[in-house]
């Protein structure tokens, strides 16, 4: 063990901070947005029309069904594709970072929405019914009533899949965006301390998750307590 | 939008000069089937193995399952494949790192992929197995017991019979997560199918056909996968258990 090079890791710092920070972002926007969508997806699903509930459906199972690396290469052709039909401007290009988040909260909806329709059917239904007994209407219900029980439900789940998520980040690399493990790839081959880099960038990812797993296991007894 | 589609274009030759595109995909499936049902295999086992350690009284059996789970859980597949392609052959006796630098490419590709999936894949399962081996009511273990089952029978008997047919539909999500996890391979670049549709799309210059047809390959697998676990689930049902 004594030929590693620990040190080069020294000068690397800045620079692993940086993919730090988007690997971060990543995961912060697609945790928010996609539970955002995926609560939509959820509503849409269980008190929708049927042909909204139909679409939800559908693009949960598409989403759901296809690798996360496929459906990044999906956003990261079509989207400058959309955007250059719309704004007709031939030479408009949004750049892998937003390709990559769009990609994440479009997949990330469809996880996340199964989760929160777990959650949603969780809460008895007389709640639904005594809220609107009550006067309320079915969306004022939803908001103030059913939701806030159906997420404290899941907060174990939720917590668990953005752990997932935040995992699933590091498949960036294939769009060559420079996240945490990217920007550990550029300092390894620089430097040829490809051993030392990748042990620690794993160590990282490790800690990082192992905080999250240590917090679901709060969550989950937290409510077994109840 | 002003995109020529062109469907025809699945059964016009690859610049590459490997064969028609429809050839490149369905190559891209193979591998991908290949990988992920041998990784399914290879976890499912080890996963039975680490779940039953993880329920068992004896310390120095539980505590290592523990840390493999935990480990192999909580690092990012992408990063575990990397160690194990580019690190471990470091780490390893000059010979032995050498040997595995020179066996042919597309091998060591398959093998390390194979490797990282499946111990990936097992520690996700082996939570799942205990999970089940757990939910089993725990007077079912203590009446083996005063029945006079060891240890080792009343897990054969017992307690596995009953929480391996809880664990069947759990392990659907995980048996559908192998075959979107394998995708990974494209990037130590083993060519299975998400790594040749993004070779048909670049080649042909057509990626609007490439990306759909790898997505309904990928959709019908899932179909695939969700109906044999139902079968299996029907299958496996006791009569009169009225079924989960």
């Amino acid at each position: 063990m004594d030929h590693f090079n620990w040190n080069a890791l020294d000068r690397a710092w800045p620079y692993l901070l940086d993919g730090m920070y988007t690997t971060a972002m990543l995961t912060a926007v697609g945790m928010v947005l996609g539970i955002l969508l995926g609560t939509g997806l959820a509503i849409a699903r269980l008190f929708g029309p049927p042909w909204l509930a139909w679409l939800a459906r559908i693009y949960t199972d598409t989403f759901r069904s296809i690798p996360l690396i496929l459906t990044i290469f999906w956003v990261y052709f079509l989207v400058p594709y959309v955007l250059r039909t719309i704004t007709g401007n031939p030479n408009l290009d949004v750049g892998p970072v937003y390709a990559a988040l769009t990609a994440f909260v479009l997949a990330e909806a469809a996880y996340f929405g199964e989760i929160i329709r777990g959650g949603l059917g969780s809460v008895p239904k007389g709640q639904m019914q005594a809220a609107t007994a009550l006067g309320m209407g079915q969306f004022t219900a939803l908001r103030l009533i059913v939701l806030p029980q159906a997420f404290r439900n899941m907060m174990p789940s939720l917590v668990s899949q953005s752990i997932g998520l935040l995992m699933d980040t590091s498949l960036v690399y294939v769009i060559s965006l420079n996240d945490f493990l990217g920007a550990a790839t550029k300092v390894a081959q620089r430097d040829g301390t490809i051993v030392e880099v990748y042990l620690f960038v794993a160590l990282v990812y490790l800690a990082l998750c192992s905080l999250g797993a240590a917090l679901v296991a709060r969550l989950q007894r937290r409510r077994a307590g109840h | 939008m002003n995109y020529s589609w062109d469907f025809l274009v699945y059964f016009k030759p690859s610049v590459t000069g490997e064969g028609v595109y429809w050839h490149l995909l369905a190559s891209g499936l193979g591998w991908t089937l290949l990988l992920s049902l041998l990784s399914w295999v290879l976890a499912l086992a080890l996963a039975l193995f680490i779940g039953i350690a993880r329920t068992l009284p004896h310390r120095a059996l539980r505590w290592p399952a523990a840390v493999f789970v935990h480990c192999f859980r909580n690092v990012p597949l992408l990063v575990q494949v990397f160690l194990w392609f580019y690190v471990v052959p470091e780490l390893l006796p000059q010979a032995i790192g050498m040997a595995i630098k020179q066996a042919p490419p597309t091998l060591s590709q398959f093998l390390t992929m194979l490797l990282a999936l499946s111990l990936f894949t097992a520690a996700k399962a082996a939570e799942l197995v205990r999970a089940g081996i757990e939910a089993v009511p725990r007077g079912q273990k203590h009446a083996a017991k005063a029945m006079g089952f060891g240890m080792v029978d009343s897990y054969r008997f017992v307690i596995l019979p009953q929480a391996l047919r809880i664990v069947v539909a759990p392990l659907t999500s995980d048996f559908m997560n192998v075959f979107k996890n394998s995708a990974v391979a494209l990037t130590i670049g083993l060519l299975e199918l998400t790594g040749r549709s993004r070779q048909f799309s670049e080649f042909s210059a057509q990626p609007f056909e490439a990306f759909i047809a790898a997505t309904l390959i990928y959709m019908a697998i899932t179909w695939c996968v969700v109906m044999f676990m139902r079968h299996v689930e029907r299958r496996l049902r006791i009569p009169g258990t009225g079924g989960a």
